[in-house]
């Protein structure tokens, strides 16, 4: 498969270097919100969208910068492209779904502090990609990011009940089952040639 | 010592310890296992991080009474970010080596959620001098997280510490280490021997509560203050604070 095609990008942030279990980005919601796996889905769905969003924001305004040379502005301006997305993606989940809304709390506004949009914004222009990249990309980022939380919602779901040493419980688990995972999405290296 | 230079030095002992980012609010966690393959590397990500933590500090806490509350976040976010681009620049001139080992993740400074949370809860509320001691107690704290997960990491995964060779030829490195996976590992295993540490303190304290034969002194914490109650020596009441060190603040579930 051609490295830069649309498919390859996909499957490189999906699975191969998945944001969260090889890149370690955007730990903190994993962690913080796999405990359901209803909410995790609309966790997950919620990133996409604000990664899609900010992303390609983030093309165009790199364009703009880099046309009037002022890339050391690059920093400060992606952040608030991000802060706005936010926003919307805010307003728009209070407005249908109050109940969404609250089951996702502080997390919402923290996706301003989500490494893993700012990382996806940083990275796509330390590779110059194109539009259509970008664009594969973000969805691909997204994409992984939901599903890494969605398994770990599911294997948390199943463990609430286990039988397991104190000192083990809470976030030391958290930590050996995202090891775990991790461990097993290494085997996708190989994916795509 | 005075008492406000009192209060100050406390707050800068609790980052380092009591209130370690990493290990006791479980803040900041995306550069903590993704740059801590080598010890270097770890050091070098924990003093940008302070850089970033202290001069913050400092400029919020100036214009804490010019930034109006609805938009200090944002504010807050910007002089992050600025900075953040300085310390970005500052390592490409020191070290180029460091700064491609460390990559993206110098920029990721911004969303640290440590950096905006000391901002918010600390220094937007106190005076600029208190504010540095502040986030450099904050910002060794979380040097020193990194740097334990760091040093696991090399001395397991490449045999080496800081470049140097530490174990013996024949050792075959646990290249898993300094993979993904080992950096989830090692931070789980470095919470469970900070919570066994406690469990163990907190079994001692009660047997020694019995011991003295304090009557009623059901669980951990609540037996030493029952004792104080009842008159125990000042010494054993000495000892409560440091019974909440792991109390698992801020670990959202």
């Amino acid at each position: 498969m051609n490295p830069g095609s649309f498919p390859a990008i996909f499957l490189d942030a999906f699975l191969i270097n998945n944001f969260v279990l090889a890149l370690f980005l955007g730990i903190c919601p994993f962690l913080g919100v796999s405990g359901k796996v209803k909410t995790a889905g609309n966790m997950g769905m919620a990133v996409t969208f604000v990664m899609l969003v900010s992303s390609l924001c983030a093309f165009g305004l790199n364009h703009l910068l880099v046309k009037f040379e002022l890339e050391f502005l690059r920093l400060i301006c992606f952040i608030a492209v991000i802060a706005s997305a936010v926003q919307l993606v805010e307003m728009a989940i209070k407005r249908f779904s109050p109940t969404l809304f609250r089951a996702l709390g502080i997390f919402l506004p923290l996706i301003t502090t989500n490494c893993a949009i700012l990382g996806l914004a940083l990275f796509q222009t330390a590779r110059e990609y194109s539009f259509v990249q970008c664009l594969a990309f973000s969805l691909g980022a997204g994409a992984g990011f939901s599903l890494a939380l969605l398994l770990m919602a599911g294997l948390r779901e199943k463990l609430e009940l286990a039988d397991l040493p104190g000192l083990a419980r809470g976030a030391a688990l958290s930590l050996i089952l995202a090891g775990m995972l991790s461990l097993a999405f290494m085997g996708f290296a190989g994916l795509g040639g | 010592m005075s008492e406000p230079a009192k209060m100050t030095m406390q707050t800068f002992t609790q980052g380092l310890w009591k209130e370690n980012p990493v290990f006791v609010m479980m803040l900041g966690l995306c550069p903590v296992l993704a740059v801590t393959n080598t010890a270097m590397n770890a050091l070098a990500m924990g003093l940008a991080t302070t850089f970033v933590l202290i001069c913050s500090g400092f400029l919020v806490s100036l214009l804490r009474k010019v930034i109006p509350k609805q938009v200090r976040i944002a504010s807050y976010i910007i002089i992050i970010a600025t900075f953040v681009t300085m310390a970005d620049y500052l390592i490409q001139a020191i070290s180029l080596e460091v700064y491609q080992a460390l990559g993206a993740f110098i920029q990721l400074i911004v969303v640290n959620c440590i950096i905006l949370g000391r901002a918010e809860a600390y220094a937007s509320k106190n005076g600029p001098l208190k504010a540095v001691v502040n986030g450099t107690g904050m910002g060794l704290g979380f040097t020193f997280a990194l740097l334990c997960l760091g040093v696991v990491r090399e001395v397991l995964g490449g045999g080496t510490l800081f470049g140097m060779q530490v174990m013996p030829d024949r050792f075959q490195p646990w290249s898993i280490f300094v993979l993904p996976p080992g950096g989830f590992f090692v931070l789980a295993f470095w919470l469970m021997l900070f919570a066994a540490l406690e469990e163990r303190k907190r079994k001692r304290r009660r047997q020694r509560d019995s011991e003295f034969g304090g009557a009623g002194s059901g669980g951990g914490g609540d037996g030493v203050m029952g004792n104080a109650v009842l008159g125990m020596p000042l010494k054993q009441q000495n000892t409560t604070p440091s019974h909440r060190v792991f109390s698992k603040k801020g670990v959202t579930e």
